[in-house]
């Protein structure tokens, strides 16, 4: 009996160690019902390599501490999930309602994925069976103007635009007149990238705005900062000055098909209480998906 | 948004002042700081702590008897070390650079490709790289592979025109024939460098990646340039690390560090691969382009400002005896609204303003007061008041009464309190110019001036 009793706790305690070999290292560290203090290191580094920021690490690393100190044994995942939804939860996201005619302005820092979102967001709208009106908002960058009509085009919704380094005020002016004139649904926006710290083109998208008000009053009705998932800290700033600028009411994470976790928009949303729309997973058109808090933190959570 | 980190230091770090060597205990605090300073860049998390723990060693092991390393009078342990650390990620960034930016055949063409994540700014690059080198004499082709993302062959073919270099044009639809026929043709019609755009793509996209090897295999690339975004987080390391284990890089090219970002991604892209930072990408225009340079890119991760490139930047358009002149003014603190209008003069020759406040120290309250002053309408406003001023004024703003005042709004165009605002941000430059005379600020100035690679210093 002792025996077998022994076998049995060296099989259990191999079998252990070969988890902890072949367990992606977050996954062990998850598993635990008790973290020592070294391991909490351990998570702690795991945690940030997400993106999520010392801010944010903290306050998961608090909570995991509470809990332990309250309870014998913890589920640090369940934990670790509760704290992250809470964040990600606070402001859920509004569904695109077609309502008069409404206006949608794209904003980001460069090569974020504007253009690219623009066009699967026109496909999306055009399926439902809404018409759209695409606008060329971004007259600096080389070539931008024909790329937005390639989606334009893959989305079978008009594109409307005036000549390279023209006035993106302008263009977004004729375009919410003549969207007002034909009952079009949708006015999607698109503007070309910029660097928040560049003061003289965060300007320019408050001149876009109040022509756009001259128009509809309202408008913009949603502004929607897209950010890369592979964005860093830097993340955070680019959100207060596009706050700040632009009134964004939306985010768009995209390229959470690349092994970037986006965990910046967790001190985002933490200290902005915006809502994501939807989350980029590819190049296609159909890779545009509603953002889903709990995936999303699987996804965090998986390492 | 950040204190910078030599202020944090300051701060946590005061007690530890008289102590005359750095120890375990007495870096403990300032390792700390140190660690969120890189985290807060976006080093990566095993970077920083393998970064941490050299640094560490070389301070307690540096000293002349092996012991710690010495507290240099005036300095405190903290300050010491942090100059261990910014000269370790210096020496880790590149050391000095190489004499040539690129690695060019002996028999041309040199084939250059691009490689790099979608939006890292591939294409703008190239375009930037092609003027770079047209300025070296040398006479470039850019070739559009990027069949991937709409209009990218046609971005590409505008920004050589733009940079006043030819591009390859073909009806071809496939990327690694495309590179293979334009090398041929730079062989035959005698362009010296060719320059790949390859489309972006993921690191996980398996087939796209051996799409590059490809490219690879048929062109014999002499560089193979990582294209990456200096925004980028945590995830550079992995990036980075697939594509070089794919292809071997030979380079990286840092992009839109005209932004505030403290660009870790270069420290951990540096690490991860071994390969040199060749240039750095700071504006949309063809013309921000520049080689790397280690020194700076360290003080910015540190969050100690880009004190160097300002300088350096202004020696370039500015009289340098006018710079010298004004750093004695600065110094005696005899400052003037005369000095102050010839800034901005020289300020407008030098570009847009932003870009000269992005690379301004991380003094915070600074940076802020002085961005205040200076958005680029108000640029223009400011100016017009100065000029309506007599030069007696403007040497001596005592005079300024509300009966000047009111001719000068009325010279001027503007309302007169925009004359007491500037009076007012004229005389809060001065305090804090003023606050540069503060010995310590200078000694790290002279510190500066004196390590090696350092350009010289108007003051
Ligand atoms: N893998 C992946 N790539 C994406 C995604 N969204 C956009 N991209 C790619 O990212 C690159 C840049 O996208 P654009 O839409 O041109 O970005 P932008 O923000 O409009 O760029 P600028 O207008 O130049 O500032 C393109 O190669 C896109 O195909 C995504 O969700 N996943
Ligand atoms: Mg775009």
């Amino acid at each position: 009996m002792g025996l077998f009793g022994n076998l049995f706790d060296k099989f259990k305690q191999g079998l252990q160690r070969t988890q902890e070999l072949v367990l992606a290292p977050m996954q062990r560290l998850l598993g635990l019902r008790r973290l020592d203090e070294d391991q909490l290191l351990e998570l702690e580094d795991l945690l940030l390599q997400a993106d999520l920021g010392l801010h944010a690490v903290e306050r998961l690393m608090e909570r995991l501490r509470f809990e332990m100190k309250r309870n014998a044994e913890i589920d640090p995942k369940a934990v670790l999930k509760d704290e992250l939804l809470k964040i990600l939860r606070q402001v859920p996201s509004r569904p695109l309602e077609a309502k008069g005619t409404q206006v949608v302005l794209l904003v980001g820092v460069n090569g974020v994925g504007k253009t690219t979102t623009l066009g699967k967001l026109a496909s999306h709208l055009k399926s439902r069976g809404e018409d759209v009106l695409v606008v060329a908002g971004d007259t600096f960058r080389a070539a931008a103007i024909d790329q937005l009509e390639l989606w334009g085009e893959r989305a079978g919704v008009p594109v409307i635009r005036n000549q390279m380094g023209g006035d993106p005020a302008a263009i977004a002016f004729d375009g919410a007149t003549s969207a007002q004139a034909k009952g079009t649904p949708w006015v999607l926006i698109d503007t070309a990238g910029r660097l928040h710290t560049k003061d003289h083109l965060m300007r320019e998208l408050d001149k876009i705005h109040r022509s756009l008000q001259k128009v509809i009053p309202e408008a913009p009705h949603r502004v929607i900062l897209v950010m890369d998932a592979t964005t860093g800290q830097n993340g955070l700033v680019q959100a207060e000055a596009f706050k700040a600028a632009a009134g964004i009411t939306d985010l768009v994470l995209t390229k959470l098909d690349g092994s970037a976790k986006g965990g910046v928009v967790v001190p985002i949303l933490e200290r902005m209480k915006l809502p994501i729309a939807f989350v980029g997973v590819g190049e296609g058109v159909d890779d545009l998906i509603p953002f889903d808090p709990e995936a999303f933190v699987d996804g965090l959570l998986s390492a | 948004m950040f204190e910078s980190l030599t202020e944090k230091l300051t701060k946590a770090m005061k007690s530890l002042r008289g102590e005359t060597r750095l120890t375990e205990k007495n870096i403990e605090d300032a390792l700390r700081e140190v660690r969120m300073a890189l985290l807060e860049a976006d080093v990566h998390v095993q970077v920083a702590r393998t970064f941490l723990q050299r640094v560490k060693e070389k301070a307690l092991a540096q000293g002349p008897d092996g012991k710690g390393t010495v507290v240099l009078d005036g300095l405190n342990p903290a300050q010491q070390f942090i100059d261990i650390v910014y000269q370790e990620l210096t020496e880790i960034m590149g050391g000095t650079a190489p004499e040539h930016p690129l690695d060019f055949a002996s028999k041309p063409p040199t084939v250059v490709m691009m490689v790099g994540l979608q939006g890292a700014g591939k294409t703008t690059t190239c375009g930037k790289l092609a003027k770079f080198l047209k300025k070296l004499g040398r006479s470039p082709l850019l070739v559009p592979a990027d069949i991937q993302r709409p209009a990218a062959v046609e971005q590409l073919h505008v920004v050589a025109q733009d940079a006043g270099v030819p591009s390859y044009r073909t009806d071809s639809k496939d990327p690694v024939a495309i590179c293979k026929a334009a090398v041929e043709e730079a062989r035959i019609k005698g362009w010296d460098t060719v320059i790949l755009d390859t489309a972006g793509r993921l690191h996980l996209d398996e087939q796209l990646m051996n799409e590059l090897v490809r490219i690879q295999e048929g062109t014999q690339p002499n560089e193979i340039l990582f294209v990456a975004d200096a925004m980028t987080g945590q995830d550079a390391v992995r990036s980075a690390t697939a594509f070089h284990e794919k292809l071997g890089l030979t380079g990286v090219i840092l992009t839109k560090t005209d932004g505030d970002t403290r660009g870790g991604a270069a420290f951990s892209i540096k690490h991860a691969t071994g390969r040199p930072i060749k240039f750095v990408g700071e504006g949309e225009k063809l013309d921000d382009f520049q080689r790397f340079h280690p020194d700076r890119m360290a003080q910015r991760i540190l969050g100690m400002g880009d004190v160097l490139t300002l300088i350096e930047q202004a020696k370039d358009k500015i009289d340098e005896k006018e710079a010298e002149a004004m750093a004695q003014k600065l110094v005696k603190n005899q400052f003037t609204l005369e000095d102050m209008r010839s800034q901005l003069q020289q300020v407008k020759k030098m570009g847009s303003m932003q870009k000269l406040i992005g690379m301004l120290p991380g003094m915070g309250q600074m940076k802020a007061q002085i961005e205040s002053v200076v958005t680029d309408k108000r640029m223009t406003h400011l100016e017009a008041i100065l000029n309506s001023m007599t030069p007696r004024e403007r040497a001596n703003h005592n005079l300024l009464d509300a009966k000047r005042k009111r001719r000068i709004a009325a010279g001027a165009g503007r309302p007169v309190h925009e004359i007491n605002q500037l009076l007012k941000q004229f005389l809060e430059m001065k305090k804090m110019m003023g606050q540069m005379k503060d010995p310590r600020f200078m000694k790290r100035m002279a510190a500066m001036k004196n390590m090696p690679g350092m350009p010289k210093m108007p003051f």
